[in-house]
């Protein structure tokens, strides 16, 4: 009985942590083949220990490239998306302007709509221009995506912001431009660094629009599309799994020098 | 308004103390200015877009002679009646990971929300930390989870689960790859976070007292969820079923990389349509189809679940 009661007690969590299990369960399986050294050309069976993916990660050809692309292509269109995200959420909150409600379904919908209908008509604008497919149009399609995403994030943080501290600024007499850098912008600051975390994380691992609007450059994500069908190198592995260990740093040293922060002003 | 007054104004005879200035001149146009760069952006590749998709799909021609607009609106009907099984795959399958997402994420959102105490932020990493490993990769990794004589397969026969599913059209014999069990699990998987993270939100928002106040009301605690918890969190409902309906119903890397050819989606179609047949007339429409049936849908949703801000 006392099972039956305690089971009852932590039903919530029991099947949280099963699905927390279920999340996280495909990541333990990249790290541990990331030491397989497959027969064939596939790596989905176990076969023996090693450590060759970690060693030579750049080991197989045209892998290493696609990452460095990928990586350039996520860094302009978080610049990009994060630029006109911001301007526009500012807008959004800040002015009174005509036509709100189309801007606001404007920007609502590109969330709204399958990404193979954006990737399709955006192939079919670029098609008919005849615009040459790569880098630039994957560029153009990634700030398309990323930038409704920023205005959400950077427009929350804005919202609650007090107007008063600008209005103080003024009093003390800060310029415009001073109100703006040194008041402003530091208070809006996570707003948009979560809108650029966002956007290089949607960027990085856009599939379904790069893969349309790409011709024949291949970032990473088309890179493992395509050892899908050919062969997957343990690399990919070894690779996912360091992104994974780098992001899960990056966040808890982010936490940690905040917490610290906090306890400083306290 | 502040140029308005000067503008009426007279012309001060001494340049007027600066205290006496509007705080700041708040230009008519400066909003206009603001949006203008990123408006331009959405206007031209993605509404524009959405007009050129439009005019391809009642375009007919060939790739050699060029395409020219003929009104013909038969390729709407023709696309339709070839592809209804893939839209009707895509409406199921994407519905049934909706569901399962909502079922599966809305324990962990809850745990997170009122149980996790200290370790609630390190589960919220947890969440998040997988998407930094490329969702192709993870999507990967469940060919090894499922692989035919597999442990998760194994497990599955010997409790006869597996007997159930293939007798309702789930699974096919003993493999669980290639088959509609696979690609839901695999859509599942993929938009789970993105239905946990607005599940969370709208739960953290809960005042803790209601709770207590519904015990103190002689509520048990399943009614205290079903009359509390659960109606203050549906925005969080709402915009998670969307966030993963919405994805799910045009994705085509699952089906692609854990179904077979019985189990193309939508997806599937519209992208070898467009990259591999080089048909651009059908797969426009498909993809406006696809467009238009998410878009009445989502209007519909939100009028009769009555939440109006989604972003």
């Amino acid at each position: 009985m006392t099972f039956v009661n305690w089971l009852k007690r932590h039903l919530v969590v029991i099947a949280g942590l099963l699905t927390l299990g279920y999340l996280l369960l495909p990541n333990v399986v990249v790290t541990v083949f990331s030491f397989n050294q497959p027969k064939g050309r596939f790596n989905y069976e176990w076969q023996t220990f090693s450590t060759d993916a970690w060693t030579d990660p750049c080991g197989v050809a045209d892998l290493c490239g696609s990452l460095a692309l990928s990586l350039q292509l996520a860094a302009w269109a978080t610049l990009g998306a994060t630029v006109l995200g911001t301007l526009i959420a500012f807008a959004l909150v800040r002015y009174r302007f005509r036509a709100r409600g189309a801007v606001n379904s404007l920007i609502f919908l590109p969330m709204a709509m399958p990404e193979v209908v954006m990737a399709a008509s955006l192939l079919t604008l670029f098609l008919n221009l005849g615009t040459q497919l790569g880098f630039w149009t994957i560029l153009i399609a990634h700030i398309m995506f990323c930038l409704s995403f920023v205005v959400v994030a950077v427009k929350a943080r804005v919202m609650s912001m007090d107007p008063r501290l600008e209005e103080a600024a003024r009093d003390l007499y800060a310029g415009p431009v001073q109100t703006f850098v040194r008041v402003t912008l530091p208070i809006a600051a996570p707003g948009i660094a979560a809108g650029a975390l966002l956007a290089f994380a949607l960027s990085f691992d856009d599939f379904i629009i790069t893969n349309f609007n790409a011709g024949a450059t291949v970032t990473f994500p088309m890179f493992v599309w395509g050892s899908a069908q050919r062969g997957t190198p343990v690399q990919i592995n070894a690779i996912g799994t360091a992104m994974f260990l780098v992001a899960v740093l990056v966040v808890v040293a982010g936490m940690v020098i905040g917490n610290r922060r906090k306890r400083q002003k306290a | 308004m502040s140029t308005l007054t000067e503008a009426e104004a007279p012309p001060p005879l001494a340049p007027a103390p600066t205290t006496a200035k509007p705080p700041r001149k708040r230009g008519r146009w400066t909003p206009y200015l603001l949006l203008a760069p990123g408006l331009m952006w959405l206007l031209v590749f993605f509404a524009m877009p959405m007009v050129y998709q439009a005019s391809t799909s009642v375009q007919t021609g060939s790739l050699e002679e060029g395409y020219k607009v003929t009104w013909h609106f038969a390729t709407y009907w023709d696309a339709l009646s070839e592809y209804y099984p893939q839209f009707l795959r895509s409406v199921l399958y994407a519905g049934s990971a909706t569901i399962l997402c909502l079922l599966l994420g809305y324990p962990l959102a809850y745990l997170i929300a009122f149980r996790a105490g200290r370790w609630r932020n390190l589960i919220l990493i947890l969440v998040i930390a997988p998407f930094f490993t490329s969702f192709l990769i993870r999507t990967l990794a469940w060919k090894t989870i499922l692989s035919d004589g597999g442990p998760v397969v194994g497990a599955l026969n010997s409790l006869h689960v597996l007997d159930v599913t293939s007798w309702l059209g789930l699974t096919a014999g003993d493999r669980v790859l290639a088959t509609p069990l696979a690609v839901v699990c695999g859509l599942t998987y993929n938009f789970l976070p993105f239905m946990i993270l607005p599940l969370y939100t709208s739960l953290e928002r809960i005042d803790g007292r209601l709770h207590e106040a519904a015990g103190d009301l002689y509520a048990r605690p399943f009614t205290t969820f079903r009359k509390v918890t659960f109606p203050l969190s549906m925005p969080g409902v709402v915009s998670g079923t969307l966030l993963t309906f919405i994805p799910a119903s045009g994705d085509y890397v699952n089906a692609e990389l854990l179904g077979s050819t019985n189990t193309q989606m939508i997806g599937n179609v519209i992208q070898s349509q467009f990259l591999r047949i080089l048909d651009y007339p059908t797969a426009a429409a498909l993809s406006f189809i696809l467009m238009a049936a998410i878009l009445l849908m989502v209007t519909v949703y939100i009028r009769k679940s009555g939440t109006e801000d989604l972003v």
